[in-house]
């Protein structure tokens, strides 16, 4: 029998269900796997007894014979964005330490209702500003993949939800959320091997998700495969009062609904992705994704998204600015750090706490977007900012007149090594360019593992859909995972 | 157009956000690279486009005009780093 740390949601759900194991042995497992796993520092709290409570209900709830939840059972690893009621949630920065939530966010509330423990608070970029993370105030997270060349240097696990990346991957957590603002779940999945998926804006209620750029958060799952995401996303979706961009929907069955016969589907290629200095690889991989569909018996159709370019610097206005105005609660007055020097008015007190709270990267967005907000600048940066994001939504809705899905990669390369990138903001904004599109026009996406590179690391794929269409994307997923054959995992070395 | 030095702290400023000088200095070629970089925004004929408001289409929608909250300012206060008499504390404020 597999080991029960090698399993995923759908197999730790029938094991329970059938008897092979309690929810107290898994929960004992990872829990274990938590502890031996702390040289990758993926988790900034450790929640060994929320983990087994859940557990206990759990096989409380099958002696007595009740239906159990969609996710009964399973030990989760929890993204430090969310606020979790009585656990210190800090979103990687030092602005919030010492502050413990008094109230569950809607989506971890939504996991613990269907039956889901957590493990932990997992590591991540700081406020979610980086695709490496590398801003986190409490360190790095470290890959558990290396490169096959025989060196010993860290990688990335990319951002910004690399704890997630990294204890999925690592085989720590059968499954974590994550939260994608411009690739956050995406981009990080596709480094480790894994599967990630966004799903349309206001799927999953932002109701007690620290927020970064609040026209762009979503809240999604990062697991195994395919499937588990659907059966997660499914717990963590639904409408929500508290969120007013919410959406009052029912939520699909998108695990029953799973299908990789994609006859009758067209999926778009779109040739502005093919960009500059593209490595061959991943010209490679995204070739070796077309045959995959077409072998499904989708249809290929060459189609235009002419505005693509302008998406990145277009998120580089917009993201921003909306960080700068959500982050101005942080004042030191109602919660986190306060820093008072000697003698300081409340000016010098916001200042000073700011000065002290925030990291170099989250300044830098603050400060970008103070500024594209400001007198004189609004019009010329944020308000062309959004007017080409409806060109860019536009680009898709046309799109869609020709296809159903499009197909690109996730990622403009494999993982980095850690300090690659740091010293150069443009470079590491850079990473997203195939993410970000997608996210400006609120479009559902998934990244699925699609083969590994020369030196032995993964590469993902992508499959953006029609907003609402979550079932389109999961079965076009579901058509690669069935042909691509990826079963490497990382060898445990830490 | 291009910051300078002064326009670094103007925003620091407008941010909240106490820089030393040595960090002024840093950002005025970080900022200029990246404002640099996003004014080719400008090159987009926008004339007829309207800026987006929202991506999903989704109404806003109207609550009953009740109270459904409340009573809860011990856990308002539990994360303050200084409360008094059931307030937020801060320093004195003499203008």
């Amino acid at each position: 029998m597999t080991a029960i740390f090698e399993l995923g949601i759908a197999d730790i759900r029938s094991g329970i269900v059938d008897g092979d194991f309690t929810a107290k042995e898994v929960a004992e497992t990872f829990i274990a796997r938590v502890s031996a796993a702390r040289p990758l520092n993926a988790f900034l709290v450790e929640t060994p007894e929320h983990a087994l409570a859940a557990a206990e209900a759990t096989d409380k709830a099958k002696a007595a014979g009740e239906t159990l939840g969609k996710m009964a059972g399973v030990p989760i690893g929890m993204k430090d964005l969310f606020c979790t009621q009585g656990v210190a949630t800090t979103a990687a920065s030092l602005i919030l330490e010492g502050f413990v939530p008094q109230y569950e966010s809607t989506v971890s509330a939504n996991l613990f209702q269907a039956g889901a423990g957590m493990l932990g608070k997992l590591n991540m970029d700081q406020f979610a500003m980086g695709s490496s993370n590398e801003t986190s105030a409490f360190g790095n997270v470290i890959s558990p993949w290396r490169r096959n060349d025989g060196g010993n240097s860290d990688l990335t696990p990319g951002g910004s939800s690399g704890g997630s990346a990294t204890v999925v991957s690592g085989r720590i957590a059968p499954a974590a959320t994550g939260t994608d603002t411009g690739g956050s779940i995406r981009q990080p999945a596709a480094f480790t091997g894994i599967t990630g998926f966004k799903p349309t804006y206001g799927r999953c209620s932002r109701w007690g998700t620290i927020a970064f750029a609040s026209s762009l958060d979503q809240a999604g799952p990062m697991a195994h495969d395919v499937r588990d995401c659907a059966i997660m996303l499914g717990a963590m979706a639904g409408f929500d009062a508290k969120d007013s961009t919410s959406l009052n929907l029912p939520v699909p069955d998108w695990e029953a609904a799973l299908s990789s016969n994609l006859a009758g589907k067209k999926i778009g290629i779109p040739k502005e992705y093919r960009v500059e200095n593209m490595p061959a690889e991943i010209d490679a991989l995204w070739q070796k994704g077309i045959e995959m569909l077409k072998d499904a018996g989708a249809t290929i159709v060459d189609v235009s998204l002419p505005h693509t370019k302008y998406a990145l610097p277009a998120y580089y206005i917009i993201a921003p600015a909306e960080a700068s105005s959500n982050l101005s609660r942080y004042d030191g007055v109602r919660y986190g750090l306060r820093d008072l020097p000697d003698g300081a008015g409340l000016q010098d007190m916001y200042a000073a706490t700011r000065e002290a709270g925030f990291g170099p990267e989250v300044k830098r967005r603050i400060m970008i977007g103070t500024y594209v907000l400001s007198a004189g600048y609004y019009d010329a940066y944020y308000t062309q900012a959004q007017k080409v994001r409806t060109l860019i939504s536009q680009d898709f809705d046309k799109a869609w007149n020709s296809c159903d899905l499009l197909l690109t990669p996730t990622a403009p390369s494999a993982a980095f090594g850690l300090g690659e990138k740091m010293d150069d903001p443009l470079a590491m904004y850079l990473n997203d360019v195939f993410t970000v599109p997608s996210s400006l026009a609120g479009l559902p996406a998934i990244s699925v593992p699609g083969g590994l590179d020369g030196k032995g690391l993964p590469l993902g794929l992508q499959i953006i859909g029609k907003a609402l269409d979550e079932q389109s994307v999961f079965n076009a997923g579901l058509a690669i995972e069935e042909r691509a054959g990826f079963f490497a995992k990382p060898e445990q070395w830490w | 157009m291009s910051i300078d030095k002064e326009t670094v702290k103007k925003i620091a400023s407008l941010s909240r956000i106490a820089i030393t000088e040595a960090e002024a200095d840093a950002f005025v070629p970080e900022l200029n690279q990246i404002l640099g970089w996003v004014e080719q925004l400008g090159e987009v004929d926008c004339s007829k486009v309207e800026p987006m408001a929202a991506v999903i289409p989704n109404k806003l929608r109207l609550r009953e005009d009740v109270v459904t909250d409340g009573e809860i300012r011990d856990k308002i206060l539990a994360n303050a780093p200084m409360a008094e008499h059931g307030f937020f504390a801060v320093p004195k404020v003499i203008e």
